[in-house]
């Protein structure tokens, strides 16, 4: 068992041990993605906060400290992470405990992304080893940076394949003062679409948006009380313009965070053994769905993120029925995994540039081999 | 001085050549040959350093751009690419022996998709008109750079625009969906589209801000918001830097994230007031300017606060706007801050760097120590929210020595805010002007991965040569570096 107590280490372990690595933080998403043979470098001593500075919106912390060490953190300080980790852990049948590099080498954001953006656009800057066994940084400790490539942006998401961060940066945001939701029927996902859309395009500044069927529409707002008082009317003023006369209620506080915990983890899918992730334009979600029929499903982000349960993988009627955006395999037996691809077929020139950025920072294919195809 | 990179003589000696068969490889390209017209294409905003390029090809489509790429590929051309022409640190100036690709020609907006509220617009679509052809429905682009008027949506991508209200929106990278983009070897993909998050590597995050380094944007697909239903203004002044820091840390403190937050130093203020008479207060020596927008009824709320918090920071004066009239004018002086500046002196170098916020009362200080050694005024106006600096460097480019004395004492700011823990670009980006600090920010190593992602997009290195990396560890004699298709002259020193 590979377990490096620093950066140091990490760089030594990948320089002298030969063969594939699998950089392992809390282990909540190691079922994600294709299945990967090697051994695993688990980086559990690389954790604490680094650095918190409120004021500057900022904190630094080594890569494997808890998600939950960072979110007491900022809670204390009245603030948070506004691209609203996910919790999956029902949904993948785990009990670990989920880490800050984690979620950011997964991209992994919940429904306020909509809004708020996704963990790539509040990652700022980090320290990691590449495949090559080489330390380096990246990005900075400041939101307005463009001093050289963005590569941030490009490590977050990259499923650990590029290179193992080891201390990461993000953007912090002040915690509102208030939360509510309100739960809208909808006669169905075509509805469901245009009246997320109806509010979206006003004024209202929705943080989540979503649609189930037996759910019915989502629509949260967030913010200081004046605000977030004014803003409801507007919103109901909006949806009766829009011709909704459906049953509506409120959830507040806490009522509404649990809702909204549920829906950033899809949690509804839970007893799917199978489970797709579709990141689309929210006008295409009502025709996808009449195309795929879903067991069941879950519309976040205004419709542009489908969550598909179903009990068979069949990835030619998911991704068949897509016209842009893409599908990626979320849940399935690790055999399903290993057998058809996880992660959204590349066209032969974005695989080659693929191919081509992946070896500038892991030529031989040490870090999680196979991981995102 | 910054070293310009010398020409490949072989190439110009075969320029009639290589123009003839560009001429016949993309029939119909609109090519500017002569010398006299391609002295519109010499320099962009940084107006020190000028260089005609081999030609400047002006295509109008996608299917130009790629033949021409993939010509220039064969012919082992440089490629510099230009929107607008608007960098302020050097982007599209040109190398005498590349081709100066200009996109001017893809001007058109293809589609606004209401639905799933996105603009798809080609490359030299200005910033503004995007905003203009969704205003009817009070849509709006949020990132707002100055030049907004002028510079391109494809020029936004390469440089990462932000603007005044970047603090709230974000910056070009968080409002943009998708691209079409051109690589050197003249392929054409698609990196996102009307979907929120990549499938794979986040190359589209990659690419923007990649100033021209990478490919040609041709394309872009970006987020539209619904305008805010109002907005109003809070005009502060503080008789410290200290205390107008102190207070913006006091707004951020208490849960605040205004649409934008703007400081200017009293050189700045006295030199706007001079120009424009939008009423500032003179005997301050720190202005601030706070915009809040959203629902009114937030608007008022946080006006309120943003005042209580300014008198609580010894603010010395404190306007808050009653009308959208007023609120233009709060902001009047700040928008002509640099043409004001312009007329104290026959030139200003205007530098752009970020500090964590709370340096700022040090670093206003220490620049204003240079300013004494350097023998030369500086006004400095600063994006308070974000920590993003802008110090005027006022200088006479016909005095001798002056241009480098301005460049020193800029680099030395630069250097400055890279110590206290900021970096050296935070809008304008790299380009020319700031490549030979890559080094004081990042290691050799660090310097070497970014390089190694460049070569993956560009293998031959041919496009926008001379830009954000270092080149040899010290130029050759004159300050010219020659480098001969792609290879250097002493090879064996380390490259960056």
């Amino acid at each position: 068992m590979l377990q490096p107590r620093d950066e140091a280490e990490v760089a030594e372990i990948i320089a002298t041990c030969d063969g594939p690595l699998e950089p392992v933080g809390g282990g909540t998403k190691r079922t994600i993605g294709r299945p990967v043979e090697a051994e695993s470098l688990e980086l559990g001593a690389l954790r604490g906060i680094v650095d918190y500075e409120p004021e500057e919106l900022v904190i630094t912390a080594r890569a494997a400290t808890p998600l939950a060490e960072i979110e007491a953190a900022l809670r204390e300080r009245g603030q948070r992470l506004a691209f609203e980790p996910p919790d999956w852990a029902a949904l993948l049948g785990t009990r670990a405990q989920a880490t800050l590099g984690g979620v950011i080498a997964a991209n992994a954001s919940g429904s306020r992304r909509l809004t708020a953006g996704a963990a790539r656009d509040h990652f700022l800057g980090f320290r990691a080893v590449s495949g090559r066994g080489e330390r380096f940084q990246a990005g900075g400790r400041v939101v307005k940076n463009v001093t050289g490539y963005d590569l941030p942006k490009l490590l977050a998401g990259s499923w650990g394949t590029l290179a193992v961060l080891t201390e990461v940066t993000v953007r912090v945001h002040p915690l509102p003062e208030c939360e509510r939701t309100l739960v809208v029927d909808a006669r169905g996902p075509r509805a469901a679409v245009r009246m997320m859309g109806a509010a979206l395009a006003s004024p209202c500044d929705l943080s989540g948006a979503a649609f189930a069927p037996r759910l019915g529409v989502v629509l949260r707002l967030e913010g200081f009380a004046p605000s977030v008082e004014a803003r409801s009317r507007m919103l109901l003023e909006v949806l009766e313009a829009d011709g909704a006369q459906a049953d509506r209620h409120w959830l507040e506080a806490d009522a509404s965070g649990r809702l909204w915990e549920q829906v950033s983890g899809a949690q509804r899918l839970v007893s799917h053994s199978i489970v797709w992730r579709l990141s689309i334009a929210p006008s295409d979600a009502p025709r996808l769905l009449e195309r795929t029929e879903p067991e069941d499903y879950l519309l976040d982000w205004a419709g542009g993120l489908l969550w598909i349960g179903a009990s068979r993988a069949d990835p030619q009627r998911i991704r068949g029925a897509l016209e842009g955006g893409h599908a990626t395999l979320f849940k399935a037996p690790p055999e399903v995994r290993s057998a058809i691809p996880v992660f959204p077929p590349l066209c032969a020139q974005l695989a080659a540039l693929t191919a081509r950025v992946k070896a500038a920072f892991d030529p031989a294919d040490r870090l999680n081999p196979g991981r995102m195809s | 001085m910054i070293c310009l990179l010398e020409p490949d003589p072989a190439i110009l000696a075969r320029r009639p050549a290589i123009l003839a068969a560009l001429r016949a490889a993309v029939p119909g390209v609109a090519l500017v040959e002569d010398t006299l017209r391609l002295a519109a294409y010499e320099t962009d905003a940084l107006t020190a350093y000028r260089q005609k390029p081999l030609a400047v090809a002006l295509p109008d489509s996608t299917a130009q751009v790629a033949t021409l790429l993939a010509f220039a590929r064969h012919e082992g051309l440089k490629v510099v690419p230009r929107g607008a022409g608007t960098s302020l640190s050097g982007g599209a100036i040109p190398v005498a022996d590349a081709l100066l690709v200009g996109l001017g020609k893809l001007n058109r907006i293809l589609e606004v998709d209401w639905a799933n509220r996105c603009v798809v617009a080609q490359c030299g679509v200005p910033n503004l008109a995007i905003t203009h052809a969704v205003a009817e429905r009070g849509f709006y682009y949020a990132p707002d750079p100055s030049s907004q008027i002028a510079c391109t949506i494809g020029g936004n991508v390469a440089e990462n625009s932000g603007g005044v209200h970047c603090l709230k929106y974000g910056l070009t990278t968080h409002n943009l969906l998708g691209v079409e983009l051109v690589l050197p070897d003249g392929g054409v993909v698609r990196l996102g589209g009307r979907h929120l998050d990549a499938g794979h590597y986040d190359l589209l995050g990659i690419v923007t801000g990649s100033e021209g380094l990478l490919g040609i944007v041709t394309e872009a697909t970006v987020r539209i918001l619904k305008r805010p239903a109002s907005a109003r203004a809070l005009l502060i002044g503080f008789a410290t830097a200290e205390s107008a820091g102190a207070c913006v840390a006091a707004v951020i403190a208490a849960g605040i994230i205004p649409a934008g937050m703007e400081m200017m130093d009293q050189p700045a203020v006295a030199a706007a007031e001079a120009f424009i008479a939008a009423g500032y207060p003179l005997e301050a020596r720190a202005l601030l300017i706070v915009e809040l927008d959203g629902p009114r009824a937030e608007v008022d709320h946080l006006a309120g606060r943003v005042a209580e918090l300014a008198r609580a920071h010894a603010a010395t004066s404190c306007r808050a706007s009653s009308s959208e009239a007023e609120r233009l004018a709060f902001w009047a002086g700040r928008k002509a801050a640099f043409p004001a500046v312009g007329r104290l002196s026959p030139d200003y170098y205007c530098m752009d760097g970020t500090i964590p916020r709370r340096e700022l009362p040090r670093v206003l200080g220490a620049i204003g120590q240079m300013s004494v050694r350097y023998g030369l005024k500086v006004a400095n106006v600063f994006h308070a929210g974000d920590g993003n600096l802008h110090p005027l460097i006022l200088y006479d480019a016909n005095a001798p020595g002056e241009l480098e004395r301005a460049e020193a004492f800029g680099a030395e700011i630069l250097r400055l805010c890279v110590d206290v823990g900021g970096v050296l670009t935070g809008e304008h980006g790299v380009g020319l002007e700031k490549r030979d600090l890559m080094p004081y920010q990042f290691s050799a190593t660090d310097l070497s991965i970014q390089e190694r992602v460049k070569a993956a997009f560009d293998p031959d290195g041919r496009f926008n040569p001379g830009k954000v990396f270092p080149l040899l560890h010290r130029c050759a004699e004159e300050g010219r570096v020659h480098v001969h298709r792609g290879a250097e002259r002493r090879a064996d020193l380390p490259r960056f």
